[in-house]
């Protein structure tokens, strides 16, 4: 009565069969990542040192160290946050808690998501009319790191929406009903509740911005600039334009070289990033729910 | 509605009340009339509109902006609607505790001080407004809430703790010691014991018990046993309009209209 048919066992091979080729195409998306660390570790491990890290470059770039473009970097992601965080997280609060469902808000969405398609390198041309041109912010830190902070506005909005969105409801009635405004609803229980996610999303969001080259070309990197800038209004270079530089427009540059920078550069994202997984386990703990 | 009482003072009377949510007419020219003191129950089949009745009397569904209303809702003789009535007022006033327990995610002690730190101080009106309790009055605050709700003893060690480690039971009890530092006049309850088991219902019930006289309490309730039982009048509702009101010992030997008595027997529902 309860024995496997032919049929019992056709369904079952290609149960399994299926189980496998999907096995098969999610590991294959582990495999480039542990090749790209792979050759970076191996091919520019050897460049990596203090001296690296602290000294300017020499020899026409090919010789030396990164010191001004892992500062410039640092100072476009610090000047970008600054201009994001506030415009993001206040939209999004917005957005989450105050906003009706009404065509202006859809508008809103819709933008949102826009902006988020928007090819890096057309940001680069708003930056350059805008910024460097229209406000005479000329090529400097603040121009291009508002480019940045405009390209990476979405995803601080959308990752700060979700974070207060998955603050359960029934807490916002709660208060509501004891007669608490929004605004003491969202700062007493909304807003602690989803920190942790907020964090999590800025500090992506820095990742990001660490990475991105074409939106700081035109606005405010520079191509060689053996010194640090004095102020937003500076030019100034960063790792991932001295990347492109070494490994494309500069002859007789040592092959460990701009492996040595492409590590220094992945290194800071993946230092990042486990430190947002981090805090966020952290943070997580803390929570009383 | 005939033989509903006359009591002394009404703490909620609605006359002519209708509502829609969009299109659909929830409530059909409601005439309720909630005795002070005295805990009302609010029976009937799902969505005949005990809910929203309920929900109307501290203008809570309004939140949900496409609900519009016809009539007038008197709390305490003052009407809700007025034009220079403050609707955080009318929710400070009148307190709603839910059906599924909803404490916020704080330790036991802010649960019962949140609606004290939102509406400045125990009066809420006149000189003290601004002047913030200490923590010896918190403190004082805190034990004589929960000493109301009968849960003092167990969580006095713990006031710390977050409110949501506590059982199902102590946190409806906890949602109702939230709303009394504030002093409301009026409970409203959401079928307050339907998501506890019997121990946890039979605790709540003798809670609001306990509190009738110095708090007007309104219940939804689903639990026909819960009516008879915890209150002292009964409205049945159908279809949006109130079909009977009157004593609760009364509605369940001899009620006047045919379909609360079929709904009594269990005949629908």
């Amino acid at each position: 009565m309860f024995e496997s048919t032919e049929l019992n066992a056709r369904n079952w091979r290609i149960q399994q069969g299926m189980r496998l080729l999907f096995l098969g195409m999610t590991l294959l998306l582990v495999l480039p990542v542990i090749i790209i660390l792979g050759v970076l570790i191996y091919k520019g491990s050897p460049a990596l040192s203090w001296a690296f890290l602290t000294e300017n470059p020499t020899n026409g770039m090919t010789a030396g160290g990164i010191f001004p473009a892992l500062m410039g970097t640092i100072a476009l992601v610090l000047v970008a946050l600054i201009a994001s965080i506030p415009v993001g997280v206040a939209a999004a609060i917005y957005l989450s808690e105050y906003a009706p469902d009404n065509w202006l808000t859809r508008l809103i969405n819709l933008a949102i998501i826009n902006l988020a398609g928007v090819p890096s390198i057309v940001h680069a041309l708003f930056g350059l009319g805008a910024f460097v041109l229209f406000f005479g912010f000329g090529t400097s830190i603040l121009a291009a790191s508002l480019t940045l902070a405009i390209m990476t506005l979405p995803v601080v909005i959308v990752s700060t929406r979700e974070s207060l969105q998955a603050v359960p409801q029934s807490f916002r009635e709660a208060c509501w009903n004891m007669g608490a405004t929004r605004w003491q609803t969202i700062v007493r229980v909304v807003l602690p509740n989803a920190v942790s996610g907020i964090l999590t999303g800025i500090i992506l969001e820095v990742s990001r911005t660490a990475g991105e080259t074409a939106p700081i070309m035109f606005t405010g990197a520079a191509f060689f600039l053996p010194f640090l800038p004095e102020s937003v209004f500076d030019q100034t270079m960063a790792l991932s334009l001295h990347l492109f530089v070494v490994a494309t427009q500069v002859p007789n540059v040592p092959e460990s070289l701009p492996y040595g920078v492409a590590l220094v550069l992945i290194g800071m994202v993946l230092i990042m990033n486990s430190a947002s997984i981090g805090l966020r386990m952290v943070l997580r703990n803390r929570k009383k729910w | 509605m005939a033989d509903a009482p006359k009591p002394p003072k009404c703490a909620i009377q609605t006359r002519g009340l209708n509502l829609w949510y969009g299109d659909f007419q929830a409530l059909f020219d409601v005439d309720f009339d909630v005795p002070a003191g005295r805990v009302t129950g609010l029976i009937g089949p799902s969505g005949c509109g005990k809910s929203t009745l309920l929900r109307s009397v501290n203008r809570i569904v309004e939140r949900l902006g496409y609900v519009r209303t016809t009539g007038t809702i008197d709390v305490l003789g003052n009407d809700i609607f007025g034009a220079n009535v403050e609707l955080l007022q009318v929710r400070k006033q009148i307190g709603m505790v839910f059906q599924r327990p909803n404490p916020l995610p704080l330790s036991i002690r802010d649960n019962v001080l949140f609606g004290l730190r939102t509406h400045g101080s125990s009066t809420g009106t006149g000189a003290d407004h601004k002047s913030k309790p200490t923590k010896a009055e918190e403190a004082q605050i805190v034990e004589q809430s929960l000493r109301t709700v009968l849960l003092w003893d167990k969580v006095k060690d713990r006031l710390g703790e977050p409110a949501i480690r506590l059982s199902l039971e102590e946190q409806q009890k906890l949602c109702i010691a939230r709303l009394l530092p504030v002093k409301p006049r009026v409970l409203l309850m959401d079928e307050p014991c339907s998501a506890l088991d019997p121990d946890g219902t039979a605790a709540v019930e003798e809670l609001i018990w306990s509190l009738k006289g110095d708090y007007t309490i309104l219940i939804v309730t689903h639990n026909m046993a819960q009516a008879r039982r915890a209150t002292e009048e009964c409205a049945f509702m159908l279809h949006g309009r109130l079909v009977e009101h009157t004593e609760t010992a009364k509605m369940f030997v001899s009620p006047k209209n045919q379909s609360t008595a079929d709904y009594i027997e269990g005949r629908y529902g």
